[in-house]
């Protein structure tokens, strides 16, 4: 029996090994989850003078999506929110790292897919938030609770299968 | 055209393999000399065609044909000849390319070197070999084809990753890949004794220098890796733990406790079912390696290119070799204890105590690579392990493997002495720690790292000495004359044994007394670090063939000596737009000056770091020590006797016993 | 006037070599101490970006903005154990390269130890396998390999014609 022992080893690790080909490695979990979203209070891009912050939304379920303007599939993703989810879901924009001021004529041409979208320029709000890349999007609810993180852009499929679900729960 | 011949050239290597796999290995089993003679013209034809093939793709990169995709991703029409032909082995596919020649290469010399040997271990040996070719073939046609065309034609090439533009990558892939695939070789020996059922001292000896050779080229192919990483990563780390890195040291520590075991083996016959079933581990460990670079099962900085259906092919390919050899283990081990009996304090019981700490560790850094993909695949989270923890864990199974090799050359086969043998080594034993407490001392006061450290190199260094002393002292004539009378094995294996010793003096120095700073450089300021004195000039704008640098001039006065200068680099590619920082090294033998270039400040002023490193080199030069020892070990007069002896009368096919001179390795 | 500038020109070269150079560089950091505690501290954080970097060697942007994000922590008082709870509280024990012992990693550090107490146990049982052999002294190991040759293919090999006899220990060793 003790010469089958090696060939056991052998096949537990290929389980594993199995099962890690269809993970991610790169796909980090929030531990921000089920956390109060970190509160900031920043200038709105375009319109001087005006800042935002998260308690203003408290009791209403809204998303706040990490963008940059370099970020080219970020500016891919503003039509979803344009066309598919600003209708559904408030949709507030952090600007990363905007360091040469591109956030307000891009917006101000292409059609703003924000309800507001604030100026992280030196990107440490977004630290607070755990960004690693962009877009990253997150879902709060009505007390101000971090229900999901979504990394990467949000497409009308992922739309349908990930966050319709989650909204029409926290809504109910 | 020439791309097309390349992969018809590797289709057709791919069917001489399967033939390869199969009739040797049917006319052992029968007895049938006819099938088995076919194994040696047939690895030598399979040779011929992958070197065919990987001359058509080395000449896709040298003539910039880019309608080959694997040139258009991985050349650039600036990029300097040299690493348009070391682009070659670049990506995925053409290292995969690389690693098949390899083997067929490894194959072809086995079927050239083993005159000596009975035709039914040779038949099994290159069939077995065979098998392992077709899997890589396999995944050479269908998967990942290096001569796939692309359309439209691209008018340039996305240049090769500029971390591959450095010398390094001319002999580092290629002494790697010969470490690995040359373990098939001790793999294939083991499956052939297995299938054959002779577990005995012949197999041991035949299958040990090959092993020891495979073993040198591992030794020397990480060596090169840590110092390109040392080089080329800016920042003048050496060792990092990455996966990758730890992918090439799992088969180096496994192949280390292979050639002790087998030396066990050979001498005594003793531990064969253990040798055969590291023997077997260890060309696993170096296919493991392979999945977890290809798969992007671990993130790594230097991962290829991540393809799921890849991952999954090299898996069940893994999956076949690795399970079915240990159901062939299962089956046909032999089930008595082998070999003579041995005392609890003999060479056989240090040698296995040096193998219970190989493997271990061996099994430490394979836990820690693994741990983080345990933990995301029972979908527990996400967790790091770095160089924190393998530091924790893999120094305490080291040091007394490390000491053993003060002990286990000095100790008797059968039955050691040891009260004999404690006070021949007391001398030894309190020199080397009083003098390893004492050194730090002289730096800065005390430090138990450095003392385990230089305690365990002047032990060594102190016990190689006497085994020299011990091996001269009973024979007739003079000294010198009788040490260089000594065998190639007992060398070989000193000179490893020193080489370790200088390694971890480089180790402990530079990792407790590396100084650095990290400045601000105006054009003409100067920064002191370690009594040298840097004076920094300024940054011109160079043109490289495929980039631009911006050149630093950094004029360094030393303690003693003559002032030298340094131009360390920054380096924007054309293709790519990577930036990379090119550090200058100034190389010493008691230590090393490093400068690497920040980033551009007002006025012509940089940030700069720059490092004084004690003793960095010797990492380097023990590794060339440990290669040279093998290199020795592996060319002994006992394996050489026997391949002349064979030219000489090549009617008979058994080791001839009489003329093996007997040395204790 | 102008005849003076080439002179000027010889003594602008002539002084860095003759005198020690001008001003001594500044270190890159504006507080040296705060500095090596950042850096003690980064080599443990892995750069969540680069993916196999320690925030202290990684030069990512992202890297580079964590790096100041501790500083400012640490200027506002925070200590070591504050900060890399901070971190985590982010970006979950990911960040940490060295893994926090606690019941999921209890089997990654206990492992090696483990590994070396089997190893053990193993290698204790065969030398007392081979304490146990009776009268195995003097069979050479050849004859023994023969003999389990001779157990599983009683006709594949020659007998006798492979192996060497091979002297139990070499006769220099010892005195």
């Amino acid at each position: 029996m003790r010469r089958w022992i090696p060939l056991l080893l052998v096949i537990a690790l290929g389980a594993f090994l199995y099962l890690g080909l269809f993970l991610n490695p790169k796909e980090v979990p929030s531990p921000l989850v089920g956390k109060p979203a970190p509160e900031f209070t920043l200038p709105v891009v375009g319109r001087p003078g005006e800042t935002f912050s998260p308690a203003e939304l408290h009791g209403q379920v809204w998303l706040l999506n990490i963008w940059a303007p370099w970020c080219a599939i970020c500016l891919k993703e503003h039509r979803v929110f344009r066309e598919l989810i600003g209708p559904e879901v408030p949709v507030y924009g952090l600007t990363w790292k905007d360091l040469d001021r591109e956030a307000a004529p891009l917006l101000a041409r292409d059609g703003n897919p924000y309800v507001k979208a604030v100026d992280d320029v030196e990107g440490r709000v977004a630290i607070r938030y755990g960004v690693t890349v962009t877009p990253e999007t997150f879902v709060i609810d009505r007390a101000g609770v971090i229900r999901m993180k979504h990394v990467g852009p949000i497409t009308p499929q992922v739309w349908e299968q990930k966050f319709r679900p989650l909204l029409r729960e926290l809504r109910a | 055209m020439i791309p097309e011949l390349g992969q018809f050239a590797t289709i057709l290597a791919l069917v001489v393999a399967l033939v390869q796999g199969t009739l040797p290995l049917l006319g052992a089993q029968r007895g049938e000399q006819r099938l088995m003679a076919l194994g040696r013209p047939l690895a030598q034809a399979q040779f011929t065609l992958l070197l065919v093939a990987f001359a058509a793709l080395a000449w896709s990169f040298l003539a910039h044909d880019f309608s080959v995709k694997n040139v258009a991703q991985n050349s650039f029409s600036q990029l300097p000849a040299v690493y348009r032909f070391t682009a070659t082995w670049g990506s995925h596919e053409g290292s995969l390319l690389l690693w098949t020649l390899i083997l067929a290469g490894w194959s072809a010399a086995v079927a050239v070197f083993s005159r000596q040997l009975p035709p039914e271990m040779v038949a099994r040996v290159l069939g077995v070999l065979g098998l392992v070719s077709v899997g890589f073939l396999v995944l050479l046609v269908f998967t990942s084809n290096p001569f796939e065309r692309l359309f439209p034609i691209p008018l340039d090439g996305r240049d090769l990753n500029p971390l591959l533009q450095d010398a390094g990558m001319i002999s580092h892939p290629p002494l790697l890949y010969m470490g690995y695939v040359g373990f098939s070789v001790a793999f294939a020996f083991a499956i052939a004794a297995l299938l054959s059922g002779r577990l005995d001292a012949a197999w041991a000896r035949w299958s040990r220098p090959w092993t020891t050779i495979a073993w040198t080229f591992l030794t020397l192919g990480i060596g090169l890796g840590s110092w390109w990483a040392y080089r080329e990563l800016g920042w003048g780390g050496w060792w990092f733990w990455d996966p990758t890195e730890n992918a090439s040291l799992m088969p180096w520590l496994a192949g280390t406790a292979l050639i002790h075991a087998l030396a066990a083996t050979e001498k005594r016959g003793v531990f064969s079912n253990w040798s055969v079933l590291l023997a077997i581990a260890t060309f696993s460990l170096s296919l493991l390696g392979t999945f977890l670079v290809r798969s992007g099962v671990l993130s790594s900085v230097h991962a290829f290119a991540v393809d799921p259906l890849r991952g999954l092919t090299i898996l069940a390919f893994l999956g076949i070799v690795v399970g079915g050899s240990m159901v062939l283990y299962a089956l046909r081990a032999p089930r008595m204890v082998t070999g003579g009996s041995f005392g609890v304090f003999s060479r056989e019981s240090l040698l296995l105590g040096n193998n219970v700490f190989l493997v271990a560790a061996l099994g430490a850094v394979l836990l820690g690579t693994l741990y983080p993909l345990f933990v995301d695949a029972l979908g527990l989270g996400k967790i790091s392990v770095g160089p924190q923890y393998f530091n924790a864990v893999f120094v305490p199974l080291v040091a007394p493997a490390l000491f053993l090799v003060g002990i286990g050359p000095l100790a008797r086969w059968k039955q050691a002495d040891l009260p004999d043998l404690m006070s021949r080594l007391k001398w030894a034993f309190g020199v080397a720690l009083v003098s390893a407490a004492l050194l730090p001392l002289t730096m800065d006061g005390i430090n138990l790292q450095v003392t385990l450290g230089l305690f365990l190199a002047l032990w060594i260094l102190f016990t190689v000495l006497q085994g020299f002393a011990l091996r001269t002292q009973h024979y007739q004539g003079s000294r010198v004359r009788r040490l260089f009378g000594l065998p190639r094995a007992f060398w070989g294996m000193q000179f490893a044994h020193l080489g370790l010793a200088v390694m971890v003096v480089g180790v402990t120095m530079v990792s407790n007394y590396e100084t650095e700073r990290d400045v601000r450089m105006p054009i003409g300021s100067h920064v002191e670090l370690a009594g040298y004195r840097f004076v920094f000039q300024g940054v011109e704008e160079v043109p490289g063939p495929n980039y631009l640098a911006g050149r630093g001039t950094m004029e360094i006065t030393p303690p003693r000596g003559r002032p030298f200068t340094l131009y360390p680099e920054k380096r924007h590619y054309n293709a790519s737009g990577m930036i990379m920082t090119q550090a200058a090294v100034d190389y010493g033998l008691f230590r090393d000056v490093y400068i690497s270039l920040g980033d551009p400040l007002e006025d012509g002023a940089w940030t700069a770091r720059v490092y004084h490193k004690p003793f960095v080199g010797w990492l380097w030069l023990g590794a060339v020590m440990l290669a040279i020892g093998g290199g020795l070990a592996a060319t002994d007069r006992r394996y050489r006797v026997v391949i002349r002896r064979r030219k000489a009368t090549p009617a008979a096919a058994t080791v001839p016993a009489a003329t093996v001179p007997e040395v204790a390795t | 006037m102008r005849s003076w500038i080439p002179l000027l020109l010889v003594f602008a070269f002539l002084v860095p070599a003759t005198l020690p150079a001008s001003q001594p560089a500044l270190p890159n950091a504006d507080d040296p101490v705060l500095e090596a505690r950042l850096n003690t501290l980064a080599a443990d954080l892995r750069c969540v970006v680069c993916q196999n970097e320690t925030l202290a060697e990684s030069r990512a942007s992202l890297a580079l903005d964590l790096r100041e994000e501790i500083r400012e922590m640490m200027r506002a008082g925070l200590s070591d154990t504050a900060v890399v709870e901070s971190l985590v509280d982010r970006y979950g024990d990911f960040v940490l390269y060295r893994p926090p012992l606690k019941p999921l990693t209890y089997a990654l550090w206990g492992g090696p130890a483990a590994f070396l107490f089997i190893g053990f146990a193993l290698a204790a049982a065969a030398l007392y396998r081979r304490r146990a052999i009776p009268g195995t002294e003097d069979i050479s190991p050849d004859t023994l390999a023969q003999a389990s040759r001779l157990l599983q293919h009683p006709d594949s090999i020659p007998s006798g014609s492979v192996t060497e006899p091979t002297s139990p220990s070499p006769p220099q060793d010892t005195r």
